[in-house]
């Protein structure tokens, strides 16, 4: 069994971010990675982000990828990364379990972060089965990174940030996206987003869901229902649409089963998204010397991530006797970066989340 | 000798981009229940099978509905198959190899011991 | 009504425009109309002519005595909503970001396009600017008769 100082699970935003401090910090660090490539989500945006220079605002997402990657370049000597590697288990001994392919690994830290990310929530409806729906993570996937397209007419369902951004991006990859359907009242993503759709003719329907899918092995059209504002059914508002592929982006939930079946004590807040681990100020769970960090802590934009990726990785090597050389001016920068990504009214959310988790700000 | 080809012909994959580049990679040979299909170096069964127009993988084990992936990053286990004689690979995560055999799963299937 | 229908109508649009005098000069114009976490427009100007401010969940507020119309925050700003401005021979130009295939090429005729998706009419492709810097978003130069100054927004090839 190898013993390491620090284990980090999930090699996205929060991970990458996490691994750069605790480097800096002088641990010795294991990166453990599910997918075949680092980066998490990051690999497959590729439009220029939001936030400030300390979030890599205008960098495109698959370049800042690139950038957290190559800053753990310099510590190659201190630093383990495991691809195509998938965690099995943690054990309140700071013992992991993990699987690449047919070999059974296991490993003893002092210190886990678990930034495992997110998963995309479904919708129920009928014939919600039939092949050709795919969530819209999953259509960045095929098109951004496989370069494949999902298909040549698409109906988005969900008007958040990513069923906005995923629409743009199929069209960039040309493919004709037939409509946006949101079953609020009013648009869940940025304004600036959408008025991009709009302005390429694609209408985004407000107060309107998908009913039902026809097709017998792939999709073929759909039916669409409006709601009133009780979202009931509004009788006699059906109407089809041809498709070949339908995406579904109706939010994200953590990625929390490792946490839950390691028996760190969780929470259910709807803001967040699902699932949390309890953690107190140092991101750090109802097990000692585990933290947590990014999205399976409550669901956020990846520049949120990064920056709670940084504080995690402070606070993990801290909690080992390792202080960052930099460690009071980077913990106030950081906190200062997420109150600002916070504080708008776009953050509303995430503060009502947080403070029902008894999270400070 | 078997001739293989791409089911779909060329149209599922993006030959322009705005924002990136796709070069063409190696060609791969491989069989969908025993059709010789292509597919091409660095893909994913899941994106290869779709590239040759294939979204249905396999059949519920109950009801034989068709499945097709849904997350494609191996949180949903839809796109579940059998890959050179294993079951429950997912094809989404797994790169494509020069002749593997790639199946569906119809039925209950067994744990590989 | 906008976080109904995704776009700004007429009358708000005008609230981000300076007046006509002014814009015998190229003018940067930022539609942001709802207040994210961004700022990169402000730290993308070299005139100082765009103030954030300390929380970057503020709307951006321009200075047209300091604007150059240079067209750095047309491609600095992710949400592709700012665009440049100016009135020259009764005809409008602008400097707009442009992220898709086919690029434009100088000299072509393409359909000038509204907030709304709607063909406005036919516009002049007068400069195409991609570099590094630009990182893959292109810089168009379009001009349409200046009646359509409100109204234009992007373009779009014919078919």
């Amino acid at each position: 069994m190898r013993e390491r100082d620090l284990i980090i699970v999930g090699g996205g935003p929060a991970g990458l971010s996490a691994a750069k401090i605790a480097l800096e910090s002088g641990l010795s660090v294991t990166l453990i990675e599910r997918a075949h490539d680092l980066g998490g989500q990051l690999v497959k945006q590729t439009h220029k982000f939001f936030g400030s220079k300390s979030e890599y605002a205008k960098t495109r997402g698959i370049d800042i990828a690139k950038i957290l990657i190559a800053d753990l370049e310099a510590y190659s000597s201190k630093l383990e990364i495991y691809q195509d590697t998938t965690v099995l288990a943690m054990y309140p001994d700071h013992v992991l379990t993990a699987i690449q392919g047919r070999n059974y690994m296991k490993w003893k830290a002092k210190a886990i972060i678990i930034a495992t990310g997110a998963s995309e929530k479904f919708l129920a409806f009928e014939n919600n089965d039939i092949p050709g729906i795919y969530g819209a993570g999953a259509i960045q996937t095929l098109m951004n990174q496989y370069g494949i397209m999902p298909g040549s007419e698409v109906v988005m369902v969900g008007s958040g940030n990513i069923g906005l951004i995923v629409s743009y991006q199929l069209i960039q990859a040309g493919v004709k996206v037939k409509a946006v359907l949101e079953a609020s009242d009013h648009i869940g993503g940025y304004l600036v987003h959408a008025s991009k759709l709009v302005r390429l003719g694609v209408p985004i329907k407000t107060n309107t869901t998908v009913k039902r899918a026809y097709g017998t092995t792939k999709i073929e059209r759909i039916d669409t229902v409006r709601l009133d504002p009780q979202w009931q059914e509004v009788e006699g508002s059906e109407e089809s649409i041809d498709c070949d592929a339908l995406c579904i982006s109706v939010g994200l939930s953590p990625l929390h089963q490792l946490l839950s079946m390691s028996g760190c004590e969780m929470i259910y807040i709807n803001e967040l998204g699902g699932l949390v681990p309890k953690k107190n100020e140092q991101y750090e769970t109802t097990m000692p010397r585990v933290f947590a960090c990014g999205d399976v802590t409550g669901i956020e934009e990846a520049s949120s991530a990064m920056v709670e990726g940084k504080l995690a990785g402070l606070m993990a090597s801290y909690s080992l006797g390792y202080e960052h050389p930099q460690f009071e001016t980077l913990k106030a920068e950081t906190l200062h970066q997420l109150q600002n990504l916070r504080q708008g009214p776009c953050g509303i959310k995430i503060r009502q989340g947080l403070e029902k988790a008894g999270e400070a700000l | 000798m078997i001739e293989y080809y791409l089911e779909s012909g060329e149209e599922m994959r993006i030959v322009e981009h705005p924002i990136l580049s796709f070069e063409k990679q190696n060609e791969l040979h491989f069989t969908y229940n025993g059709k010789a299909l292509i597919g091409y170096e660095g893909d994913t069964i899941a994106a290869a099978l779709h590239d040759n127009g294939i979204m249905h993988y396999s059949n519920s084990i109950k009801s034989h509905r068709p499945r097709g992936f849904y997350c494609a990053i191996g949180n949903c286990g839809s796109c579940n198959m059998r890959v050179d004689g294993v079951d429950n690979i997912k094809t989404c995560m797994t790169p494509l190899k020069e002749g593997m055999v790639v199946e569906s799963e119809n039925a209950e299937v067994t744990i590989d011991a | 009504m906008i976080r109904r229908i995704g776009y700004a109508d007429k009358e708000l649009v005008k609230t981000k425009f300076p007046s006509e005098e002014i814009l015998v000069r190229p003018k940067a114009i930022i539609e942001c109309y709802q207040e994210i976490p961004c700022n990169p427009c402000e730290t993308s100007c070299p005139f100082q002519a765009i103030t954030i401010g300390e929380d970057i969940n503020h709307t951006p507020v321009i200075d047209y005595s300091l604007c150059t119309g240079c067209g750095m925050c047309v491609y600095s700003c992710p949400g592709l909503a700012i665009m440049v401005a100016q009135i020259k021979d009764k005809r409008a130009y602008f400097k707009i970001p442009y992220e898709l295939l086919p690029i434009p090429q100088i000299g072509e005729t393409w359909h000038a396009i509204n907030r709304k998706g709607e063909i406005l009419c036919d516009c002049r492709i007068e400069q195409v600017m991609q570099s590094k810097k630009t990182d893959r978003t292109v810089v168009i130069t379009a001009s349409v008769p200046q009646e359509y100054l409100y109204d234009f927004v992007t373009v779009r090839k014919r078919p």
